[in-house]
C-alpha cells in the first residue's frame, strides 16, 4: 500500500537532495531502465522520457509534508530542490525498502548534469534502434541542445557501466 | 497508387457523437478491415465504468473511429490549403489517429498496473510486427509504418502532426470527452467541438487556437475538468477496478504456488511468467477475460472465488476517505492487523486507491511540466498563452487534485458471527 510513494521517499533518502524537476524525472527513467523496480509510464516529450505519474506522486509527497520541494530562483527560470523531511522520514519506516544497488546507481546519476541525463535518457529511450538511428534522434528530437558526437559517445559508455554495475551487483 | 487510391464511393459509419464518420481513402477502409483494429471492438473504452454508468458499454473502436473523424475534418475542412499545413502529412494523420489505441487489452488500466504492461508498447508491436495492419501500413510505403508509430510515439519530428493526436487540446480528447459523456449519460462533458474545429490553426509547432474561438476551449477544459471527478475517477468505478486488480493478483499468486485450477487460465500463462508475446497478446480480449472471471467464481480457492463472484455481481467493495499522513498510516497498520486476525486477508481485501488529475497546465521554460500549452492566436499575429487570457482557465492551471480512498468489504464486517470483537473495533477504527 503505497507502496511506490515510499519508493519515491527512498530515493531522496539516498541521494540526500535531488536538484530539478527534469533531473529527478531522469534518474528515475534511467534507474527503470536499469530494470530496477519502478513502474511509473513514461512518454516522450519535451526534454525525453518523462512521467506524469511520477510528476504528481512527487507533488503529493510535498503536499502531505513528507517531501520538501524548495522553489530557487535561477537565471531566467525557477528550479526546484528536493529532501526528504522527518515526517517522510518516519513515514518511510512503515516499509522495508532495502536496495543497496539502486542506492549506487541513484548516486551515480545524481552526480550527472540534467543535460547529460537527458541524454542517456532519450538514448536509452531509442534503445531499441541502430546507433546511427539513435543519433538521428537526437540530432533531430533535440536540435536545440546541439548534442555533439562525442556526447553521445560518453552517454553511451555510461549508460555501458551502469549495466555494468547492476549487472554486477543484481 | 495505393496511398492516394480512392474508394469508389464514399464509405459512411453512423455515429452518435459526430453523426456520420466518413471514410473515402482506401488505405483508411481497409485498416479498419484488419483483425486487430476489430479487435477494439471487443475492448471497453471506459473499462469498469459500465458497473458505475451502465450505458458505457461503448468499445475502443467506437472511440478510434471517432479521432479518424475529427483529424479527417481538421485536415480536410480546416488545414487543406493553409500556409503552415503540408498536405503530404494528411493520410499519416490519418492513419495515427485510427490506430491510436490499438495497442490497448482488456481493462488496460488495471492489466497494465498489475503485469507492469504498456500498452503504448503494443500499439508499436502491432504497427511494426507480422500483422494485417502492418501489411496495409505497408503497401503505403517501406517506412510508413515506422512513421505511424512515431506520431503515436509523440517522436515523429513534425510536431504539427503530432499535436492534432496528442495534446491539451486534441482530437483523441475530444472525441473521449464527448463520446463518454453521450455513453454514460452525464450533462458535464458536452462542449462545442464544431466551434473549436473551425478557429483551429495550423503552425509549424503545434496546432493554435483563434483568440474568438477562447471561450468554446474554456468549455472544453471545465468539461475535461468535470468528466474526471464525475466520471473517470467515480469512486464505485474505482471500487470495481480495485477488485478487478486482485483477482488478478490472486490468479498470478495461485497459478505460480502450483494451485490446480478447475478452469485453467490458459490465456493468462505467459502474462503471469512475464513474457507475453505479441501473438497471446491479442487473443486477450475482455470476453477472454470475462469468461475466466465467470469460471472463477467456482473455484476452490476462497479468495478468488469472493472476488470474483463480488465483481461479476457487482458486489463490491465500500469505501471511507484516507490521506497518506502519519497518522492514517499508524492507523491502516492498525486496520492490517485487525483484518489477519479477524481472517480476511488485506492483501486482497484493504487496499487504498489513489486518483489525480490536472486539468490544465502551462510550461515554464527551463522547468519539467513537460506539457505542451494550448496557444491563442491574437489578432495581430502574436500567440498567447491560454490561461493569460482566460480568467477561468487561469483558476486552475496547475493546479492539481488529487483523492484517496480505502476500499475494503463491508458485508464482511457487518457479518458478527465470527470475530465480532475484531470486526466491531474495525469497524470503529474505519469511521471515527
Amino acid at each position: 500500500m503505497l507502496f511506490e510513494h515510499a519508493k519515491m521517499l527512498k530515493v531522496l533518502a539516498a541521494v540526500g537532495e535531488i536538484v530539478g524537476r527534469k533531473k529527478l524525472q531522469k534518474m528515475i527513467y534511467i534507474a527503470k531502465k536499469m530494470k530496477f523496480p519502478f513502474y511509473e509510464k513514461f512518454d516522450f516529450h519535451f526534454y525525453g522520457p518523462y512521467s506524469e505519474e511520477l510528476t504528481w506522486r512527487i507533488e503529493e509527497l510535498c503536499n502531505v509534508g513528507f517531501l520538501q520541494e524548495m522553489k530557487e530562483k535561477k537565471g531566467g527560470y525557477y528550479q526546484y530542490r528536493y529532501t526528504l523531511t522527518e515526517a517522510g522520514e518516519q513515514f518511510l519506516t512503515h516499509y522495508q525498502l532495502d536496495m543497496p544497488d539502486l542506492d549506487v546507481c541513484l548516486r551515480s546519476l545524481n552526480e550527472q548534469s540534467a543535460r547529460f541525463l537527458e541524454l542517456v535518457s532519450t538514448i536509452l529511450y531509442f534503445e531499441e534502434l541502430s546507433k546511427d538511428e539513435v543519433k538521428e534522434k537526437v540530432f533531430t528530437l533535440k536540435r536545440k541542445k546541439r548534442y555533439t558526437e562525442e556526447e553521445i559517445e560518453e552517454a553511451y559508455r555510461y549508460i555501458e557501466q551502469l549495466r555494468e554495475q547492476a549487472y554486477i551487483k543484481s | 497508387m495505393y496511398p492516394n487510391e480512392k474508394l469508389s464511393e464514399e464509405k459512411v459509419f453512423k455515429d452518435p457523437v459526430h453523426r456520420y464518420v466518413h471514410v473515402r481513402d482506401k488505405v483508411i477502409w481497409d485498416l479498419i478491415g484488419t483483425k486487430e483494429f476489430q479487435r477494439l471492438r471487443r475492448i471497453k473504452q471506459l473499462g469498469t465504468t459500465y458497473l458505475t454508468f451502465h450505458g458505457a458499454e461503448h468499445s475502443r473502436f467506437n472511440h478510434s473511429l471517432g479521432v479518424y473523424e475529427i483529424v479527417r475534418r481538421i485536415v480536410d475542412d480546416v488545414f487543406a490549403g493553409r500556409p503552415d499545413w503540408d498536405e503530404n502529412e494528411r493520410l499519416l494523420c490519418l492513419c495515427a489517429a485510427l490506430l491510436h489505441d490499438l495497442g490497448h487489452g482488456p481493462f488496460s488500466h488495471s492489466f497494465e498496473k498489475v503485469f507492469h504492461l504498456n500498452h503504448e508498447q503494443f500499439t508499436r508491436a502491432i504497427i511494426l510486427g507480422d500483422t494485417e495492419v502492418n501489411a496495409v501500413l505497408r503497401r503505403v510505403s517501406l517506412h510508413f509504418p515506422k512513421k505511424v508509430a512515431e506520431v503515436i510515439e509523440k517522436t515523429y519530428e513534425n510536431k504539427l502532426v503530432v499535436s492534432l493526436i496528442s495534446s491539451q487540446i486534441d482530437a483523441d480528447r475530444m472525441d473521449y470527452l464527448l463520446r463518454d459523456a453521450y455513453y454514460t449519460g452525464v450533462s458535464y462533458g458536452h462542449f462545442d467541438m464544431e466551434r473549436i474545429l473551425r478557429v483551429m490553426r495550423p503552425r509549424e509547432e503545434q496546432v493554435v487556437i483563434k483568440r474568438s474561438g477562447m471561450h468554446a476551449v474554456e468549455d472544453y477544459i471545465m468539461s475535461r475538468y468535470q468528466m474526471y471527478w464525475q466520471v473517470y475517477f467515480h469512486p464505485v468505478t474505482r471500487s470495481a477496478e480495485v477488485i478487478l486488480t486482485k483477482i488478478l493478483h490472486r490468479a498470478k499468486h495461485l497459478y505460480l504456488s502450483g494451485y490446480t485450477f478447475q478452469t485453467p487460465p490458459v490465456h493468462f500463462q505467459s502474462l503471469f511468467h512475464g513474457n507475453m508475446q505479441l501473438e497471446d497478446y491479442l487473443q486477450l480480449d475482455e470476453a477472454v477475460t470475462l469468461y475466466y472471471f465467470q469460471q472463477w467464481q467456482y473455484e476452490r480457492d476462497a479468495i478468488l472465488s469472493d472476488l470474483c463472484r463480488r465483481f461479476m455481481n457487482r458486489h463490491l467493495f465500500k469505501y471511507v476517505e484516507f490521506q497518506p499522513t502519519n497518522e492514517e498510516m499508524k492507523k491502516l497498520m492498525e486496520l492490517t492487523t485487525l483484518f489477519k486476525k479477524a481472517g480476511i486477508d488485506p492483501d486482497y481485501y484493504l487496499v487504498v486507491d489513489s486518483s489525480s488529475d490536472l486539468p490544465y497546465d502551462f510550461y515554464r521554460p527551463g522547468e519539467e511540466e513537460e506539457r505542451l500549452p494550448i496557444y491563442l492566436l491574437m489578432p495581430n499575429g502574436e500567440l498567447r498563452e491560454l490561461s493569460r487570457e482566460s480568467t477561468i482557465v487561469d483558476a486552475i492551471s496547475g493546479k492539481r487534485r488529487t483523492d484517496h480512498k480505502l476500499y475494503f468489504p463491508q458485508d464482511f464486517l457487518d457479518d458478527l458471527s465470527t470475530k465480532r470483537n475484531i470486526k466491531k473495533k474495525i469497524k470503529q477504527l474505519l469511521y471515527e
